[in-house]
């Protein structure tokens, strides 16, 4: 094998994700890919390379990988201690990971979802085109330990970048729009939709979030014999004891619970990346707006190459040179 | 038939719905609306899919609005009478072994009671004729299979059952379903097969598809365990029409 990165102990959570499949949803396959695919766009950012790169997606906790070759390395997502060789790495920023060196990530500090992007991007064989593990499909699987993760070949060379993610790792508020069966909840349950705090349970994967709350659970017109129909991720179901689950993108294709609303995509990783502790709260946008938020959530997207920061700041031209903390490397995130 | 009704789903989706209960016309008018759907190759279009009665169109609304796209489906929908379609071509019958109750169908006799009639009567009911393939979903390869007699218009049960294995039969609301996958669900678990529906590493992953009659032929536990090594679980495919 020429370049591969070595999983030397992996976790439950690790998966090889990028943005999913499309084609298939027709046959029951949703699109799945990364559960904060912004992370991936970030990774992709810091490292100048094309978003639709493959990466390491951890769930929780992180793992020990090696390199056999000197590699570029982007951290990014939910944020864990990471080190290269003991010597402590700034999350959210792009390094070099010697070959023959151990990087260890530990387990997440904040947030849910971390990912570990590498120059040239993961080059796994295909399957119904993307390189995703779609663990509900049954397509991939968990990162065992002892894998050689196969990796394509890197035209860059830059490393050293840093960048302030969009906050997105402590809960807050997420914009629905109605979905299918929002209007056969009426307007008291939907008020108390909007104003009860939730919050993510365990009992949480990347297909989607259990929320918790105080109170009863909440009920529509519909009763548990509707007809099942077209979900999307986002697509917030109310099962039949009353639990709202927020869908999310390796969801099922059809179902028959009634959906209150539906997360936009640009908050979607609010959901899949808030602690147990953090509380969420969902509000009604209208549909002209939800568009334009799209928009400028993709704009920025695209933009994430131009908001890089040098990770060392070139002390001549550092103005207020005592202000700044010069021993400490460590660096936590956001 | 309700004229079709078109909803938004999602920021980004439009959902073409040609029933509000599902029948089989408005099963077969969706099945043809997708099929020119995914034809036509609209501008802004990403995905397609369908439902029992509906189609899916996930497309761009930064590239199509919402009322430009909406229009642009209800001329689709008024350039024919969809609810004459015939059924799509190149359909077929596949004969799966199942064992019902006990171990391997838990929640039969619940759902025998349920439905009004003995264990023996229900086996017999849903083994007697071939049921069809009305839309492909939820899960990989995953078949809605129906319409069953009325007194299987069971509600799906208010708590999750944690997990029905792969190859799971269950029922519900005049419907079977067939699990592809170790599923959490809110159908009951009348019986056991062995059929392989998702083969991700095959040219075409999918075993059925929406149009193929499936009948379920009633075998013993053992004569069912004999499949755990055949891929297919004894299925026999041949061609209809």
């Amino acid at each position: 094998m020429t370049r591969a990165l070595y999983v030397k102990r992996s976790a439950p959570g690790i998966t090889v994700q990028d943005l999913g499949r499309t084609g298939y949803l027709s046959y029951g396959v949703s699109r799945g890919g990364a559960a904060d695919p912004l992370a991936l766009a970030e990774g992709a950012a810091l490292l100048g390379q094309d978003p639709k790169h493959a990466g390491i997606e951890m769930a929780a906790v992180g793992g020990v990988f090696e390199a056999n070759e000197d590699m570029r390395i982007a951290l990014t997502g939910a944020t864990m201690h990471a080190k290269i060789d003991g010597k402590p790495l700034r999350w959210n920023a792009s390094h070099v990971l010697p070959a023959g060196a151990r990087l260890a990530i530990e387990a997440a500090t904040n947030g849910n979802y971390g990912y570990l992007s590498v120059g040239g991007g993961l080059a796994l064989p295909k399957i119904m085109g993307a390189q995703s593990a779609h663990l509900a499909a049954g397509i991939g699987g968990i990162v065992e330990t002892g894998t050689a993760l196969s990796v394509g070949p890197d035209s860059g060379k830059d490393v050293g970048w840093t960048l302030t993610p969009e906050l997105r790792l402590e809960g807050g508020p997420v914009r629905v729009v109605p979905s299918l069966q929002t209007e056969l909840f009426d307007s008291a349950e939907i008020s108390r939709f909007e104003e009860t705090v939730f919050k993510r349970d365990v009992r949480s994967n990347r297909m989607g979030a259990r929320l918790a709350f105080d109170g009863p659970g909440f009920s529509s017109d519909s009763g548990l014999s509707i007809l099942s129909e077209v979900i999307v991720p986002g697509d917030i179901q109310i099962t039949g004891d009353g639990t709202p689950f927020v869908l999310l993108n390796e969801c099922q294709t059809v179902g028959g619970y009634p959906r209150i609303g539906c997360v936009l995509p640009s908050d979607l990783p609010k959901v899949a990346q808030a602690p147990t502790a953090a509380p969420l709260r969902f509000k009604f946008v209208p549909l002209e707006q939800a568009v334009e938020i799209e928009a400028r959530a993709g704009a920025a997207r695209r933009a994430l190459p131009d908001a890089l920061a040098p990770l060392v700041r070139d002390p001549r031209k550092m103005s207020d040179l005592l202000a700044y903390q010069l021993i400490s490397g460590v660096v936590s995130g956001v | 038939m309700d004229a079709p009704t078109i909803r938004t789903l999602g920021y980004d989706g439009l959902l073409i719905t040609f029933g509000e209960r599902l029948s089989d016309t408005s099963n077969r008018a969706a099945l043809a609306f997708h099929e020119t759907l995914v034809e036509a190759q609209l501008s802004g279009a990403v995905e397609t899919s369908t439902s029992l009665v509906s189609v899916y169109l996930r497309f761009d609304p930064n590239h199509v609005s919402h009322a430009n796209m909406r229009q642009t489906l209800s001329e689709m929908l008024a350039s024919r009478d969809w609810c004459s379609a015939p059924p799509p071509e190149g359909r077929s019958l596949w004969r799966i072994p199942a064992a019902f109750g006990g171990d391997l169908g838990p929640q039969l006799a619940e759902a025998s009671a349920m439905a009004g009639i003995t264990e023996a009567a229900a086996v017999a009911a849903l083994t007697r004729h071939p049921v069809r393939v009305q839309t492909i979903g939820f899960a990989p390869g995953m078949p809605y299979l129906g319409e069953l007699p009325a007194n299987w218009d069971l509600p799906r049960q208010t708590k999750l059952t944690a997990q029905v294995p792969r190859g799971g039969l269950c029922v519900a609301i005049r419907q079977l379903v067939l699990f592809p996958n170790p599923t959490p669900t809110g159908w009951r678990h009348i019986a056991q097969t062995r059929v392989n529906l998702f083969r991700p590493a095959n040219d075409m992953p999918f075993l059925l598809k929406p149009g193929d009659e499936v009948k379920f032929e009633p075998v013993s536990p053992d004569e069912l365990n004999a499949y755990e090594d055949d891929p297919m679980g004894g299925a026999i495919c041949e061609a209809l029409s």
